[in-house]
């Protein structure tokens, strides 16, 4: 896009906006609360727009307009800066601009908790100047577009100037945006800004002050919202922050140990101090806030923190905090409370020269107490010399049970210094096992911890800058995009991170559109977010960017009628019809198959839909190739009518046979020329004409197996075919709804090669299984609307000297360091396990680089990259303390799915044992200084054997206990494609008492109070009669009721007098107006809400059939197949003493 | 008579050794053109375009995974050649390659066409690693045993030769 965005510097441009400025100053940000709406990619609130129709001279404007010009890239923020610290599910802010603002959520940006999750429809996102859509690429006006495409300029050119180089002194004021400028000079400068104008801005958009004359203004000024006279005055304020902020940033090369001397600017202050310990671990932090406020571990508060330890023993602080953990457990448990009255002897009282002798004392820590585990980078960082970091006290697991933290565990945070670590990447979306790199491979295998990233590259986020830009500055050699951990060397040349070579500045990248001056390419936004997407110019894309396609293939044979979700799925997609995210290009299809193949033409025109049959399913052709798919618009209403009646039209079939292959096949027919998505619904095992499986299942051998069988696929066709479907930008989505074995080993490999998701409902029945519909349902709807990305290739790249080794989750693997996602969905995590080849020596940092290059569902190109920036170490310890202990099981998770599909399963479980004994012994001998009996681990893995034995007890792995083929391969095939958070609950359910939940600590989210009860540990001990208590694993709620629970609750909350008369098949909670009701329903409706996928609640009391699944993710107790968690803790001490 | 038909193993053996010399040396370009390809700086930001070369290069790499068969089947070929030959030390020699094939095709991941290589699972470093090595492992042994097949094939034709000697004498 073209701005010549320098000019502003000229001095000719008044107010040269650039619009979206202060976003950049995070600082500036941290202290706005709240804005957590919507994402950028949203063309309205590109703020750049207004400017389009103020053309400083009429002669010049042209030379704006087409472009010619090299541009400087127009940054948009997307949503107002303000938004930056308000992490998406910040609970503590209440969002007031979303509710005034819902049109302009853009439907891409579901948002990610507790917001509404529905994309909004486009139509209403963007209202723009329908005129602008004269390309066919674009039938969506709403595109902001790059003019520089050549093929998309509607009019004559001015401009073949690709020459970036040749910047346009002029004074042009053209900072015109793409889409602005198209619509020409015509439209009245406010009109530009009309998606905003009607709306009320956002209360604290920090240009709030200069945007109401913004509307008004005649076309003649120049800014769009910012007004010549006030020109900048959101932006100054801020500006010296901004400086002060980067007056660190030549402590950059510096080693991570140590502390910017200076500490953190002023305004730090009062953000870090609340995180003190004393003050966060007084009351039990809601999660959110904890990992915020973790997350900065700053300089200044772990000196402070220290300080207080060092007064340590006579304090009270720590013991009371640890005691206030204490209460909800049962008396009796072994070391708990007698070492309590001890005073802790804190390690930074400990010798320099001895510092894990503290080891044995009794004194715990709190366990994961948000204050000492999120210190422990910055202490380590301080001087691993004086005190030992809180990750690595040593902690026996022997003597201390009571481990889990109180609220879900935050990552670690890289000790890094403080000016990269507020840069780099936040750990949901981009997080590694091993938050300091070892400098050398053979030091990582003295570690024996496997070293890998987890991804969530496409996240709902809440808010993500766009840039938009000509030229995207990467590095010319290895290709990595400028990123916030390249180094300047001067105001003309940058250093990449990755390969070490010098690149030039190129010229446009020189301004800095948020501070709007020149010469501070430092500024810029790419070089201020570790999180950035830009809009891609045409070298991006090989064939014009395909619309949104949908194709829907759906069982209809007796199997799939029966179970009735025919009705489900016409009635959700009706309702979501019009939010399906696309522009209008947008096409859908259907067809259906049960023994014959069933297409349906929607031709514009038809009075009905037609249904054409083609029973030949060994050779398999379209009937009429060009009316099956059909632009969703212009046949909208046939669409609606097909819906209507599918349901009734098969519903009397006897047809019990299915051909899922030929159907599959003939949907990739139909779907090649464009690329898209394509929904398999299957209810039953396809036993017909191509790819027709065999039962391979024999039920009696579920428990007595010695090792199961079967984990492979059965056949390549579906592999195959996927691998078809991937080249030609396809991705199959299975929806699995069945009883019976369906062979999801050999069913799933049409999802993973072509980068889809796969969902599975046992058991699914319209009637029978009211909680399974509930979960389609809602399942659904999150499906049809999400975010969607299509035609994507994602690369990872990362310093030289390391290398990819392995990917896991569901693609395509092109190249070393290239997967082929024919569609990216929000939902979708991957894991990447790495090497070292070459020895890191002299490196202090490196890093890590994903781009994801998609095509949204608007028809733009785009291009999402994370950075993430890790310290090199040298020692084991610090190996050791930088251990990441949830990304290290969920990578050993996807480890040892592989495992069990090459070798076999009990290789795989051996394995996982393996990886904890090896870690630990390792730890053991290269780290511990002082030898002790009992199991010592470092206090960062100081869950890793429970959740070793959590995996070992996991669905996926677990043996000797009755599970479905399809369960198991269900479950290792969530392991491998769910984010790690997700991966997590599934792996180590959580459980909390809920009978007695109380306002204390809880957190307040749009008006909602949501109650946060602790963590119990998954033991029965924890389970008491007398309560109620809530299991989330994942995809399932368990909400089991004691026999003897008070009938308080059961009253208040389900509503039964007594507890003989709790119904069997309970699945909601009735909606009683008392306080406790609503607190039970708020706190499962909040849990709900922080995962894309629906989790079902099934309320058990002791004669529930489902009480058996509920007692297996009991996992420190002990069954008749597996180890209790003593048992497992002794076992692994036995080897690693051995 | 001057040839024999041990001498015409040898003979056919040189021949078909060098061809397997040549499908070892494709075999190893072609993982390493996989494995490098990422530091491939032409293909610039535009992953998605398989430019010409690229695509030459991707029909390379497949050839040469096709030539996995062709490469048993000629090994094993000769081996049953040197059998009916009688010539125990030289098979003795190629046995382990051939048992090698033998397992190394039967444990190959399921497919329902003839080959050896997922495409799935052959960017895995460890499988990647792993062909590769034996693509030079290969190469060694074919280097070698072309050499010795020489040697016997010379060995064959001159014995017969000092045979026919002694015989007219």
């Amino acid at each position: 896009m073209s701005t010549a965005g320098f000019n502003s510097q000229n001095g000719t441009g008044t107010g040269q906006t650039y619009a979206n400025g202060p976003s950049q100053n995070p600082v500036a940000l941290q202290q706005l609360p709240g804005v957590s709406y919507g994402m950028t990619n949203q063309p309205p609130y590109n703020p750049v727009q207004a400017k389009a129709p103020a053309p400083p001279g009429p002669g010049l404007y042209p030379a704006g307009l087409y472009q010619p010009i090299p541009p400087v890239s127009s940054y948009q923020p997307g949503p107002p800066p303000t938004s930056y610290p308000s992490s998406a599910g910040q609970p503590l802010l209440p969002r007031p601009p979303m509710g005034g603002h819902p049109s302009h959520t853009p439907p891409q940006s579901a948002s990610p908790s507790p917001g509404p999750r529905m994309p909004m429809p486009p139509a209403q996102a963007t209202p723009p100047p329908p005129s602008v859509s004269s390309s066919s690429y674009y039938p969506n006006p709403q595109q902001p577009m790059t003019p520089a495409w050549q093929y998309n300029t509607p009019t004559p050119p001015l401009g073949p100037a690709t020459s970036i180089s040749a910047p346009p002194m002029g004074p042009v004021a053209n900072h015109v945006n793409p889409a602005a400028t198209l619509a020409g000079p015509s439209l009245p400068s406010s009109a530009s800004y009309s998606s905003a104008a009607p709306l009320p801005p956002p209360p604290n958009m920090s240009y709030s002050t200069t945007q109401p004359p913004g509307p008004g203004m005649p076309p003649t000024s120049l800014h769009g919202y910012t007004q010549p006279g006030v020109a900048p005055p959101p932006m100054n304020p801020m500006a010296p922050h901004t400086y002060q902020g980067q007056s660190n940033r030549p402590a950059y090369g510096p080693p991570p140990t140590g502390p910017t001397p200076a500490g953190p600017p002023p305004t730090m202050k009062p953000t870090s101090f609340p995180t003190g310990p004393p003050v966060a671990n007084a009351t039990p932090p809601p999660p959110k806030a904890d990992a915020v406020a973790g997350n900065g571990p700053q300089a200044t508060n772990s000196y402070n923190h220290l300080d207080n330890k060092m007064a340590g023993p006579t304090q009270p602080g720590p013991p009371g905090r640890h005691l206030g953990h204490y209460p909800s457990l049962p008396p009796g448990y072994q070391n708990t409370s007698a070492p309590h009255a001890t005073p802790p002897i804190h390690p930074a009282m400990q010798a320099a020269t001895q510092p894990y002798t503290q080891a044995p004392q009794p004194y715990q820590q709190p366990p994961g107490g948000p204050g000492p585990a999120q210190l422990s980078p910055s202490l380590a960082a301080m001087s691993l010399q004086s005190s030992t970091p809180e990750a690595l006290r040593v902690v026996n697991l022997l003597q201390e049970r009571n481990l889990l933290p109180p609220a879900p565990v935050p990552a670690p945070t890289p000790c890094l210094t403080q000016d990269l670590q507020k840069l780099n990447c936040s750990p949901e979306v981009f997080r590694s096992t091993l938050t300091s790199i070892p400098q050398t491979q053979s030091l990582l295998n003295k570690a024996k911890m496997p070293l890998g990233l987890l991804l969530h590259p496409f996240k709902d986020l809440s808010q993500l800058p766009v840039v938009t830009s000509s030229t995207i500055v990467r590095c010319r050699f290895c290709r990595t995009y400028i990123n916030p951990f390249v180094s300047f060397l001067d105001q003309r040349r940058w250093k990449c991170n990755l390969c070490y070579r010098v690149n030039d500045v190129p010229e446009e990248f020189m301004y800095n559109p948020v501070s709007r001056s020149y010469g501070e390419p430092h500024k810029r936004p790419e070089v201020q977010n570790a999180t950035i997407e830009f809009i891609a110019p045409s070298e991006y894309m090989l064939r014009p960017p395909q619309p949104a396609v949908y194709l829907f293939v759906l069982d209809v044979s007796h199997n799939a009628v029966e179970t009735g979700y025919l009705n489900v799925f016409c009635q959700s997609l009706l309702d979501n019809i019009s939010s399906l995210p696309g522009d209008s290009r947008t096409k859908v299809g259907f067809i259906t198959f049960d023994s014959t193949i069933h297409f349906y033409n929607l031709q514009e025109g038809l009075s009905q839909p037609q249904m054409l049959i083609v029973s030949d399913i060994e050779d398999i052709f379209l009937p009429t190739p060009d009316s099956l798919l059909v632009n969703l618009n212009e046949s909208k209403e046939l669409v609606q009518d097909l819906l209507k009646s599918l349901p009734n039209l098969f519903e009397k079939t006897m047809e019990t046979q299915s051909a899922l292959g030929s159907a599959l096949q003939a949907a990739f027919k139909l779907l090649s020329p464009t690329g898209g998505r394509m929904s398999v619904f299957q209810t039953q095992l396809p036993n017909l004409g191509v790819g027709a499986l065999q039962s391979r299942e024999d039920p009696n051998q579920r428990a007595s197996a010695k090792d199961i069988q079967h984990l492979a696929p059965a056949t390549d066709f579906y592999k195959k075919l996927a691998l078809d479907c991937s080249s030609q930008q396809v991705a199959v989505d299975l929806f699995l709804l069945s009883a019976q074995y369906c062979d999801l080993a050999s069913l799933g490999c049409i999802s993973r090669y072509s980068a889809g998701s796969v969902y599975y409902y046992p058991s699914y029945h319209h009637q029978h299984n009211p909680a399974q519909v509930e979960r389609f349902q809602k399942d659904l709807k999150r499906y049809l609307t999400r975010k969607i990305g299509f035609e994507a290739v994602m690369r990872i790249r990362c310093t030289k000297g390391l290398s990819i080794h392995t990917f896991h989750g569901n693609f395509f693997v092109r190249s070393t360091d290239l997967l082929s996602l024919p569609n990216v969905n929000p939902d979708a995590g991957f894991a990447v396990q790495m090497s070292i080849e070459e020895n890191l020596d002299d490196m202090q940092v490196v890093s890590f680089q994903a781009a994801l290059l998609y095509t949204s569902s608007k028809g733009e190109r785009r291009i999402r990259v994370h950075t993430l920036c890790l310290p090199v170490v040298n020692s084991l310890s610090d190996i050791f303390a930088g251990a990441d202990v949830q990304a290290i099981t969920g990578l050993l998770a996807c480890m040892a799915v592989d495992r069990s599909v090459t070798a076999s399963l009990s290789d795989a479980r051996d394995a996982m044992t393996n990886a904890a004994i090896d870690s630990l012994m390792s730890y053991r001998q290269s780290v511990l200084t002082i030898q002790q009996p009992g199991l010592l681990v470092p206090a960062c893995l100081r869950l890793f054997p429970l959740y070793i034995l959590a995996l070992l007890k996991q669905k996926a792995f677990r043996t000797g206990t009755s599970t479905r083929l399809d369960d198991r391969v269900f479950a290792m095939l969530q392991l491998k494609y769910q984010p790690l958070a997700y991966a997590m609950l599934m792996i180590h359910p959580a459980l909390y008492r809920v009978d007695d939940l109380t306002d204390e600590g809880a957190l307040n989210i749009n008006e909602r109070t949501i109650p946060q009860p602790r963590l119990l540990q998954l033991s029965v001990e924890k389970l008491s009669r007398e309560g109620a208590f809530l299991m989330d694993a994942g995809i399932v709620i368990y909400l089991w009721i004691g026999r003897n629970c008070h009938s308080n609750f059961l009253t208040q909350v389900l509503g039964v007098p007594n507890y003989a008369a709790v119904p069997d098949n309970l699945y909601l909670l009735p909606e009683l107006d008392t306080a406790e009701s609503q607190r039970t329903r708020a706190f499962i409706g909040w849990l709900r809400d922080q995962r894309p996928f629906f989790p079902s609640l099934h309320i058990i009391r002791d004669e529930s059939q489902l009480k058996a699944s509920f007692m297996q993710n009991m996992i420190e107790d002990r069954t008749e197949s597996a180890l209790s968690y003593y048992e497992f803790l002794l076992h692994l001490q036995q080897q690693i003493s051995k | 008579m001057a040839f024999t038909f041990a001498a015409f193993c040898y003979m056919l053996a040189l021949l078909l050794t060098a061809a397997l010399i040549f499908f070892a040396i494709w075999h190893i370009i072609a993982f390493d053109e996989l494995k490098t390809d990422y530091k491939n700086p032409i293909d610039q930001c535009n992953t998605l375009n398989p430019t010409v070369e690229k695509v030459k290069k991707i029909k390379r790499v497949k050839i040469a995974l096709k030539l996995v068969l062709p490469e048993y089947l000629i090994h094993f070929f000769f081996c049953v050649m040197f059998f009916c030959a009688a010539e125990w030390l030289t098979l003795c020699l190629n046995l382990p390659l051939l048992a090698y094939h033998v397992w190394r095709y039967m444990s190959r991941p399921v497919m329902s066409c003839p080959g050896l290589y997922d495409p799935t699972t052959i960017m895995n470093a460890d499988i990647l690693a792993y062909c590769q090595k034996e693509g030079w492992c290969k190469l060694a042994f074919y280097l070698l045993s072309f050499f010795y097949y020489l040697y016997g094939y010379v060995e064959a034709v001159s014995s017969d030769r000092r045979a026919a000697q002694h015989g007219s004498v």
